[in-house]
């Protein structure tokens, strides 16, 4: 398990290096830099700005200065839009908010995806098996940024419930629409990929057993079925935690929360390339770390897996 | 570019051929791979219908310009400010689907934004199926330590999150059409290069390779003669199911502003443009690009899926 864990941090390492120092190098290539805008500024003041932000020392060196400020003290550095604030602050204002709906929309996706799913299949061809698989086949065709609009126009357009964007310190009320638009999609896939496997499950040889020893139904479904119903979802919850960072950025520039994703669309519109840069290296990171983390719990959790 | 002419040529023959065989008088024929999988699709009723759906959308959307009324960037100046009232769709105005907020047709505009989409689609998918088949090919056929480096590099990149690597080369390198078809081929062929490569392995210990290789034919020959052409089926399916995914990447890009830049524009553009106008009323600024988005969706899926079915016998 160790070595295994090991073995998969030798190449999430590498990968997140990767990633900044290519996100560094497109930076540095790209044609213009940050400050060359409608004004042409003097030399003078183009050197004293560019002292400012270490843009006059060689490349190299400011690529090592980069990633060993933020490996060895988490800074980003300042922002090159904002001057009174770091791209730290930018992170440390928007990241709690979509932290907060992110947790709740992959805890909905996880419980009412799972929950459908079994009993979908627990009660094939019923009224509930129905609606799962057309959520489904839906929710393939509904991306979060075609959902996103649906749902405002239902919810605040027509019926006046729900306010549509903004984030008000995290009000349920303004949490609901961001949770539902982002889980929907995962929630339709967990809910098919639960459905299916426990309907192989179901045909097996030990639960036949099971039910021939005269185990009460929920018992059957509880106890024997679930637990080996329920691997072929916890590997699916690698991309589902990836896909919700990537919808994250729909949902926040949508609902207008002030997350994280619409910083990152507002600086990548106002080219601010040290807020794009640092925000990318989080999202980046976060991404490489929930892969981790999922292989490793898959890996725990399924005894067949031997690495 | 020359597998993916290859591809494209022989799958458009396989399905075209297959439906004289459906007659009762076809003349008896003998049965290649190809046919056996074209009769097999022809009999697959929600696969054919979404071709001929697809068929049906890019035939409107040449045929579509010679009736409207109106181009894609005039002006209908006597609605402008009056959009909800007066810019729904009606024959009367020559709007058939509606103005949009500024005024512009929007049949046209639509007509425009499912040919781009379409064309983002497949023009990725093809960088994929040309770049992933090769590199796939290659270093499944090669094995060893040229396979593990090969491999390893696609695993590293595969879990960079591209997205916003790729929304990164659009800031940079500007919102251009090549930016985005380069920076999609860069993501689109890693899928790819590891199917071929796993189809490669099960492929290069079959008899036609030993027999290739045991009458001198040079190494690089193997693969290109003997193993790609073996591949197209898994590449076909795969290609099909891409165009979808790469669709729905480019309208997520564009819908956040970082795709397709006006006067261009895309479905995943338009989509976003009726969701910020939708509170006024003008449902079918929305309502039409959605429409669209979703049936070429639906078809491409449900297309691939039946593809796969026929090409892929296993699973039968």
């Amino acid at each position: 398990m160790i070595v295994f864990i090991l073995k998969r941090l030798a190449i999430a390492i590498p990968t997140l290096l990767v990633l900044i120092v290519m996100s560094f190098i497109l930076m540095k290539i790209a044609p213009g830099s940050p400050f060359t805008g409608e004004k042409n500024l003097p030399r003078d003041v183009l050197a004293n700005i560019y002292a400012r932000y270490g843009l006059d020392k060689p490349w190299w060196q400011q690529l090592a200065e980069y990633v060993w400020n933020i490996v060895a003290h988490f800074d980003f550095g300042p922002s090159f839009k904002y001057k009174d604030r770091s791209v730290n602050d930018i992170i440390a204002q928007g990241f709690p908010v979509t932290l907060t709906y992110g947790f709740w929309a992959f805890i909905v996706a996880g419980v009412v995806g799972i929950g459908l799913g079994v009993v979908a299949a627990v009660k094939q061809n019923s009224w509930v098996d129905y609606l799962a698989v057309g959520i489904t086949i839906g929710a393939q065709v509904v991306p979060n940024f075609v959902l996103a609009p649906i749902l405002v126009l239902i919810f605040t357009l027509w019926l006046h419930w729900l306010p549509g964007g903004g984030w008000n310190d995290g009000r349920w009320n303004y949490v609901v629409m961001p949770v539902i638009a982002l889980s929907a999609t995962y929630l339709a896939n967990i809910a098919r990929i639960a459905r299916s496997s426990m309907l192989e499950v179901l045909n097996s040889n030990f639960i036949r057993t099971a039910r021939a020893k005269g185990l009460p139904g929920y018992q059957v479904i509880l106890k024997h079925a679930l637990k080996p119903a329920l691997l072929p979802v916890v590997s699916y919850l690698g991309p589902v935690f990836v896909g919700m960072i990537t919808g994250s950025v729909v949902v926040d520039l949508y609902f207008s929360t002030g997350g994280i994703g619409q910083w990152f669309v507002n600086s990548a519109l106002n080219r601010d390339y040290s807020t794009i840069l640092g925000v990318t290296i989080l999202l980046g990171a976060l991404t490489i770390a929930g892969n981790l983390v999922v292989d490793v719990l898959y890996a725990w959790i399924d005894p067949k897996i031997r690495y | 570019m020359l597998a993916d002419v290859r591809v494209q040529s022989k799958t458009a023959a396989s399905v075209a051929s297959a439906e004289p065989q459906v007659g009762p008088a076809a003349p008896i024929k003998g049965r290649s791979l190809w046919r056996d999988a074209g009769a097999r699709f022809v009999r697959n009723k929600a696969a054919l219908v979404s071709v001929i759906v697809l068929f049906a959308v890019v035939l409107f959307t040449f045929v579509g310009p010679f009736f409207s009324a109106w181009s894609i960037e005039k002006i209908d100046w006597s609605i402008i400010g009056m959009v909800a009232q007066k810019g729904g769709p009606s024959i009367a105005t020559g709007h058939f689907f509606g103005a949009d907020e500024v005024g512009r047709d929007l049949f046209s505009r639509v007509i425009q934004g499912t040919q781009i989409s379409l064309a983002v689609g497949i023009l990725g998918s093809a960088i994929a199926v040309v770049v992933g088949t090769l590199y796939g090919a290659v270093a499944g056929y090669f094995g060893g330590r040229l396979d593990s480096a090969m491999m390893r590099f696609v695993d590293i990149i595969y879990s960079i999150p591209f997205l916003f690597v790729l929304i990164l080369l659009l800031i940079m390198f500007g919102r251009s059409f090549v930016v985005l078809f380069m920076g999609i081929g860069l993501i689109s062929w890693l899928g790819m290069a590891r199917v071929v490569r796993g189809q490669t392995l099960t492929l290069k210990n079959r008899e036609f390779v030993e027999a290739a290789i045991a009458t001198g034919v040079k190494p690089l020959a193997v693969v290109f003669r003997h193993v790609v052409p073996n591949l197209l089926g898994i590449v076909v399916v795969y290609a099909t199911l891409l165009i979808p995914e790469i669709i729905l990447l480019e309208s997520f890009i564009s819908f956040l502003g970082l795709g397709i830049q006006e006067p261009n524009t895309s479905l995943g553009a338009l989509i976003s443009e009726g969701a910020q106008t939708m509170q006024y009323g003008e449902l079918w600024q929305i309502g039409f690009p959605l429409g669209f988005f979703v049936v070429i969706l639906f078809s491409f899926f449900f297309a691939g899926d039946g593809l796969r079915d026929a090409l892929d016998p296993k699973d039968r």
